[in-house]
């Protein structure tokens, strides 16, 4: 079902490696311009061919200069590389400083990276709205690996998880204890653990704490069980760097080998659905609950005419327009 | 893709360190004053070259780039910004500057094609009504 798109379209521009159209579109779908759905619906089965690395970790930890890091080793086994680095959008003014580039531009004039920065707008799990498709548009373009950069909040990084392939959790010394790691549910997450900054004392520790987590995760390890390595490297000093990138490969080939690579195409799909599902819902909800109607409900609610179960059956109906 | 929600933009803008000087203090309060005026900046850090500049306004599909230029080089760096953004058809992106410009250099680089030059004194808050204004433009 490759069809061609129009040929002045977005999407046959995009097609075609064009860096302005690939960023236009992506802009459309952050600003959530109707006229997006048609170009990501052409582009679609041009897509599939990616492998999803996602890197998390707290602020701080050195998400972006190992970005940086892994990108020029991508680079130095000829693949190409698309990024989409988030950062949260304040819940203030709306606006966002997005500086993961700051670490990034010595691939600016590689015409095989693109490299996206994304604010979250938002959204809550580490990863912006907008995220799904905009991956999308890296994987049509036929970039082989595609890194999703979270905002690293530490905590609640789940989304991140139904989207990649693999999930490498970058952890620093003297950063918060074991609990927080447990509380964070990055125990769960990651594929790969990156102790950063290894050449600050504390590295060693870290290893061991996370090690001795993971012994109390998986009490029965089998074969069909990936065990996450535990990697020390230091990205801005380019040390490490190259075992993590063997480290993702691996963890690709194990999902091969064990035909777990389908399951996560299965998972990254369905999420890409869910999204769009659950934030057409958020809209209704929001228009529903902007009537006039749905005040009184709430003056009920105030005056303990209603209870808030009663009125959330009122309001769901109104969303289903029954 | 929604039914009726309202479509409204949120202003891109490129604010990119050029050159070789290190001072990078006044493009961070033009990027902090944006950013509390609700646009996402994309900042570049020091000692870009206008090519990498341009690469990134791209990809990032910016609606305009601030060139904060202390070393005097702003005669050869902002046209060149101009230049490439034509060459890549993508000259609707306005280019804007700041810092130390002589009076006499405005003028030559208005020509060249930068929309506008803030010098030190300017507030930030007109700068970012101008830039408000300007992008507006852009999607009226």
């Amino acid at each position: 079902m490759k069809t061609s798109p129009p040929s002045n379209s977005l999407a046959a521009r995009i097609l075609a490696q064009d860096i302005r159209a690939a960023g236009r579109l992506m802009r459309w779908v952050d600003d959530n311009l109707p006229e997006a759905e048609a170009e990501l619906a052409a582009l679609y089965p041009h897509t599939g061919n990616a492998y999803f690395i996602g890197i998390t970790g707290n602020p701080g930890a050195g998400k972006s200069t190992l970005v940086d890091a892994l990108i020029k080793h991508l680079r130095a086994h000829n693949l190409r590389v698309g990024c989409v680095a988030i950062d949260p959008t304040s819940p203030f003014s709306g606006g966002a400083i997005l500086g993961d580039r700051v670490r990034m531009q010595q691939h600016s004039l590689d015409r095989d990276v693109f490299i996206r920065s994304v604010a979250t707008r938002g959204n809550l799990g580490g990863i912006a709205r907008s995220t799904p498709a905009m991956v999308q548009i890296l994987d049509a373009m036929g970039f082989d690996i595609i890194i999703i950069e979270t905002i690293g909040v530490g905590q609640g990084e789940v989304d991140i998880v139904r989207l990649a392939d693999t999930n490498v959790v970058v952890a620093v010394p003297g950063l918060g204890d074991d609990i927080q790691a447990e509380k964070a549910g990055l125990m769960e997450i990651a594929n790969i653990f990156a102790v950063n900054k290894a050449d600050l004392p504390g590295a060693d520790r870290v290893v061991r704490e996370l090690r001795t987590m993971l012994n109390l995760h998986d009490q029965k390890p089998d074969v069909a069980t990936w065990r996450p390595p535990i990697l020390k490297l230091s990205a801005s000093h380019d040390q490490g760097v190259d075992a993590l990138l063997t480290a993702i490969l691996d963890h690709r080939a194990w999902l091969e080998e064990h035909g777990k690579k389908r399951d996560r195409e299965r998972t990254r799909a369905e999420q890409f659905v869910r999204l769009i599902v659950k934030e057409k819902l958020e809209e209704r909800l929001e228009n529903a609950s902007s009537s006039a109607e749905w005040q009184n409900t709430l003056d009920k609610l105030l005056n303990r005419t209603s209870t808030p179960h009663a009125a959330a059956t009122e309001l769901l109906a109104k969303i289903f327009g029954e | 893709m929604t039914e009726n929600t309202p479509q409204t933009r949120t202003y891109r803008v490129l604010i990119g360190k050029p050159g070789l000087d290190g001072h990078d203090r006044g493009a961070k309060v033009i990027a902090r004053a944006l950013r509390d005026a609700g646009f996402e900046v994309i900042y570049s850090g020091l000692h870009q070259t206008p090519e990498m500049l341009v690469r990134t306004a791209l990809q990032e599909d910016v609606d305009c780039i601030g060139l904060s230029i202390l070393s005097g080089a702003h005669n050869t760096l902002m046209p060149e910004v101009v230049r490439l953004l034509a060459e890549e058809n993508a000259s609707d992106i306005f280019v804007f500057g700041g810092g130390i410009i002589p009076q006499d250099d405005i003028e030559s680089l208005q020509q060249a094609g930068v929309r506008a030059i803030f010098t030190p004194g300017t507030s930030t808050t007109d700068v970012v009504k101008y830039l408000i204004d300007e992008c507006a433009k852009r999607y009226a």
